[in-house]
C-alpha cells in the first residue's frame, strides 16, 4: 500500500533505519526564535492610541470636581447620573436606533448585495460597488441637509407624492431610521460582496442535484455558509449607527434622545458648563453596550465557524 | 478616533515641553490692569506690536460681524490674529485656556457666554483688565474686579419668512396659533445652543415663569410640539433660504444678518423682538491670566471696546455694551443703531445660581418636552 509511504517521517527512505535527532537541530533551529517581537508595534500603537485615552476616559468618570475648589474626589456620581433620567432614555434611544437599523441595513444590504452576484454583470457590479463606496461615506450634516430638502416638510418629494398628507415626518424616528439607513445599507453592500463571491455555484449544483429547493440550498447551506460575514456585518452596522452623531443633530436635534447627541453637549456644547466628566461617563457606557454587542456575537460567530469546521 | 486622539496628546506634550513663551504670565504686561500700567495706549500698542500675534478661538467670521473685527483689528495694528476652530464651542474655548497653561498655544483672550465666563473665573484663569470705557459700562453688564465684561449682545427675536408666513408671528402666543404648523423652529437645541437654551427661558418669561422658574418655558415648546408647530430641525441660513424653517427663533443680531444676506435670493425675512418674552444675553471678553501676547489681547480687548470696535458690532446687528454713553456722545453709528429692534426697559439677567438652576432644569426637561 502507499499508505506507508506517504505517511513516514520526513527524511527517512522506506527500509532504512531513521536517521539520528540530532541532525534535525540546526536545520529546526531558526523556527524558534520567538515570534512575539512581529506585534510589539501592533500592541505598543493599541497601548497607546488606543488603551491611553480609555483609561483616561474610565479615570475621569468615575471622578468628581467641585466647580468652586477645583478639588477632584472619586466619585459613582457621573456614572449613577448618566445611567438615569434623560440619559437613561438617550441610551435605550441610541440602542433601538441602532439595533433596528443594523438589523435592516445587514437585511438589505445582504439581499441587493446578492442581487449584484447573481446578476454575473461585471459592469453593473463595478457601479454599484463604487456607487457603495461613495454613498458609504456620505453621512453627518451633508446627508442631513440632502435629506431635509427632498423629504423635509416642504422636501421636493414630500410635496410631490403629498407625504404630509400620509402623516409622514422625516423630524421623526422613522425619518432617522430612513436617514441612517442612506449610508448603512451601501456600506453592507460592499462589506458582504466578497463573502458572496465565496459562494460557489458548484454547492448550488450539488444541492440542487441531490433535490433540495432553493428555499433549503438557503436554510441549509447558503445562509450557515454566510452567518459569520453576515454576523460581522451586522456588528459593524451596529456600531455605525450607535457611533453616529452629526445625522441626527442635525435633523432632529433633541427631540429624538439619542446618546451621542448628550454627549456632544455635554462636551463641547454652548450651555453646559463642567459637565465633561458626566460625557466621559456616558462615553464609557457606550464602550461597555459595544463590548456587549461583540461579547454576544462571538460566541455566535463560533458556532457558526464551527458548523464549517 | 483614538489615534487622532492619542497624536493630538502627544504633540500638546511635545510643545509643552519645548516651548516656554517668552513673555507670559508673570511679564509686566501680564499683570497689566489697565492701559496706565502699560504707561499710555501708545505703549500698549507698541508692546502688541512686539508680541505680533493673538491667539482667539471660536471667532466665527459669520457670527455678529467677527469676519470685519478681525481684519479690522490686523489692519489697525499689524498684528496677526490666529483664530483657532472659528466654528468651535464654548467650552473648546475654555479648555484652550485652561488646559495649554504656559504654551504659547493658549488662547490670550476669551470671548465666552456668562455661564461658561464665570467658570474660567472660578479656575482662576482670567486676568483683571479694565478697557479705557470700562465706568461706562452698566453695572449689571461687568464683574467689580474687571475679570470680564458683557461686550455685545442681543435679543431673542422671532424670525419669520414673510411670503410663506402671510402673517408674522409678533409674541410667544401668536406662535401656538394652528396656522403656524410646521413653521417654528429653533437654531438648535436648548442643551447646546445658547441661543436656544435663552428661547426657552424667554418662553418662560412670556408664560409666567421667570428666572427661578423655567417650567413654564418648557411646557410652552412641549404645547408647541404637541400642535405641530414646532419643527425639530436645526434652522440654518440654509434651511431659512429653503423655506424649511419659515420660522425660527434666534437672537436678533443673526436674524438680522439672516434678512440682510437672504434679501438678493428673495426671501423676505422679517425681524422681531418678542414682547411677552423679551430677553437678552451679551457675550463677555475676558483676557488669560495665562496669554502667550499679554500685551496683544489686552490691546485686542481695547480695541473691541472702541467706538470703532463698538461700531462694527452694531454693523453686524448686535448691541454693543457701550451703545448707550456712544448714542449719548455721539459716537454711534445712527444709521446702524436705526436698524435694531425696539425694546422696552433695561435687560435683566440671570444670575450665575439660577443660569445653573435653568441649565440642570431644562436639560433634564427638555427631551420629554419635545419627544
Amino acid at each position: 500500500m502507499t499508505m506507508t509511504k506517504t505517511t513516514r517521517a520526513p527524511g527517512t527512505v522506506p527500509g532504512e533505519a531513521p536517521r539520528e535527532a540530532p541532525r534535525e537541530v540546526p536545520r529546526k533551529a531558526p523556527r524558534r526564535v520567538p515570534r512575539w517581537p512581529a506585534v510589539v508595534p501592533f500592541f505598543a500603537f493599541m497601548a497607546l492610541c488606543f488603551g491611553v485615552p480609555a483609561g483616561t476616559m474610565a479615570y475621569n468618570a468615575f471622578t468628581v470636581i467641585d466647580p468652586d475648589s477645583g478639588a477632584s474626589e472619586y466619585s459613582l456620581h457621573n456614572v449613577t447620573t448618566s445611567l438615569s433620567g434623560q440619559y437613561a432614555t438617550g441610551l435605550a434611544g441610541s440602542v433601538k436606533l441602532s439595533l433596528l437599523t443594523a438589523v435592516l441595513a445587514t437585511a438589505l444590504g445582504a439581499v441587493i448585495a446578492q442581487a449584484v452576484v447573481n446578476s454575473r454583470n461585471s459592469a453593473l457590479r463595478k457601479a454599484v460597488v463604487s456607487a457603495s463606496g461613495v454613498f458609504a461615506n456620505f453621512s453627518g450634516a451633508p446627508l442631513a441637509f440632502a435629506f431635509i430638502a427632498t423629504l423635509g416638510t416642504t422636501g421636493t418629494v414630500t410635496r410631490l407624492l403629498e407625504l404630509q398628507r400620509a402623516g409622514f415626518s422625516l423630524y421623526t424616528f422613522t425619518g432617522l431610521v430612513l436617514a441612517y439607513l442612506y449610508f448603512m445599507v451601501p456600506l453592507m453592500v460592499v462589506t458582504v460582496l466578497p463573502a458572496l463571491d465565496g459562494l460557489r455555484g458548484q454547492w448550488r449544483e450539488a444541492a440542487a442535484s441531490c433535490g433540495a429547493t432553493r428555499a433549503q440550498f438557503w436554510r441549509h447551506v447558503g445562509l450557515p455558509v454566510l452567518m459569520p460575514s453576515l454576523l460581522g456585518g451586522a456588528v459593524l452596522m451596529f456600531g455605525t449607527a450607535f457611533a453616529s452623531h452629526a445625522t441626527a443633530a442635525v435633523m432632529t436635534g433633541s427631540s429624538v434622545p439619542l446618546i451621542t447627541i448628550q454627549i456632544a453637549n455635554a462636551l463641547s456644547g454652548n450651555v453646559l458648563v463642567g459637565q465633561e466628566n458626566l460625557a466621559l461617563a456616558m462615553s464609557l457606557n457606550m464602550v461597555v453596550i459595544a463590548l456587549l454587542v461583540i461579547a454576544v456575537q462571538i460566541p455566535l460567530r463560533r458556532r457558526s465557524e464551527r458548523w464549517l469546521g | 478616533m483614538g489615534a487622532v486622539t492619542a497624536a493630538v496628546t502627544l504633540s500638546v506634550a511635545a510643545t509643552g515641553c519645548g516651548a516656554a513663551p517668552a513673555e507670559g504670565a508673570g511679564s509686566k504686561a501680564g499683570k497689566a490692569t489697565s492701559a496706565a500700567d502699560f504707561g499710555g495706549m501708545d505703549k500698549l500698542v507698541k508692546a502688541a506690536k512686539k508680541e505680533g500675534e493673538l491667539n482667539v478661538y471660536a471667532l466665527a467670521p459669520t457670527w455678529a460681524n467677527y469676519g470685519e473685527m478681525i481684519r479690522a483689528f490686523e489692519k489697525k495694528y499689524g498684528i496677526e490674529v490666529n483664530n483657532e476652530d472659528p466654528g468651535g464651542s464654548s467650552q473648546g474655548a475654555l479648555n484652550a485656556a485652561a488646559k495649554r497653561k504656559g504654551q504659547d498655544r493658549a488662547v490670550d483672550a476669551l470671548d465666552l457666554g456668562t455661564a461658561f465666563m464665570q467658570a474660567a473665573k472660578s479656575k482662576k484663569l482670567l486676568a483683571p483688565y479694565k478697557v479705557k470705557g470700562w465706568k461706562d459700562i452698566p453695572a449689571a453688564q461687568k464683574q467689580p474686579d474687571g475679570s470680564f465684561m458683557n461686550n455685545y449682545g442681543g435679543y431673542i427675536s422671532i424670525g419669520c419668512d414673510a411670503k410663506d408666513v402671510k402673517e408674522c408671528p409678533e409674541s410667544f402666543k401668536d406662535l401656538l396659533d394652528p396656522k403656524y404648523k410646521g413653521k417654528v423652529a429653533l437654531n438648535g437645541n436648548p442643551n447646546e445652543s445658547s441661543s436656544a437654551f435663552s428661547a426657552v427661558i424667554a418662553a418662560s418669561l412670556a408664560n409666567g415663569g421667570g428666572f427661578d422658574d423655567v417650567k413654564p418655558g418648557l411646557d410652552f415648546f412641549k404645547k408647541l410640539k404637541k400642535n405641530g408647530n414646532y419643527v425639530p430641525v436645526e434652522s440654518t441660513k440654509a434651511t431659512i433660504q429653503k423655506g424649511e424653517t419659515p420660522i425660527s427663533i434666534d437672537w436678533d443680531y443673526l436674524n438680522l444678518g439672516y434678512g440682510e444676506e437672504l434679501k438678493s435670493k428673495g426671501v423676505d425675512w422679517k425681524v422681531s423682538v418678542p414682547e411677552d418674552g423679551q430677553y437678552s444675553q451679551f457675550y463677555n471678553q475676558g483676557v488669560n491670566k495665562y496669554a502667550p501676547h499679554p500685551a496683544a489681547a489686552r490691546l485686542w480687548v481695547e480695541f473691541l471696546y472702541s467706538p470703532e470696535g463698538q461700531n462694527i458690532w452694531l454693523k453686524g446687528f448686535s448691541r454693543p455694551a457701550l451703545l448707550e454713553e456712544m448714542e449719548k456722545d455721539g459716537s454711534a453709528d445712527k444709521k446702524a443703531a436705526a436698524k435694531l429692534p425696539e425694546v422696552s426697559g433695561t435687560p435683566k439677567f440671570p444670575s450665575a445660581a439660577q443660569e445653573a438652576k435653568a441649565q440642570k432644569a431644562i436639560s433634564e426637561g427638555w427631551g420629554a418636552a419635545v419627544s
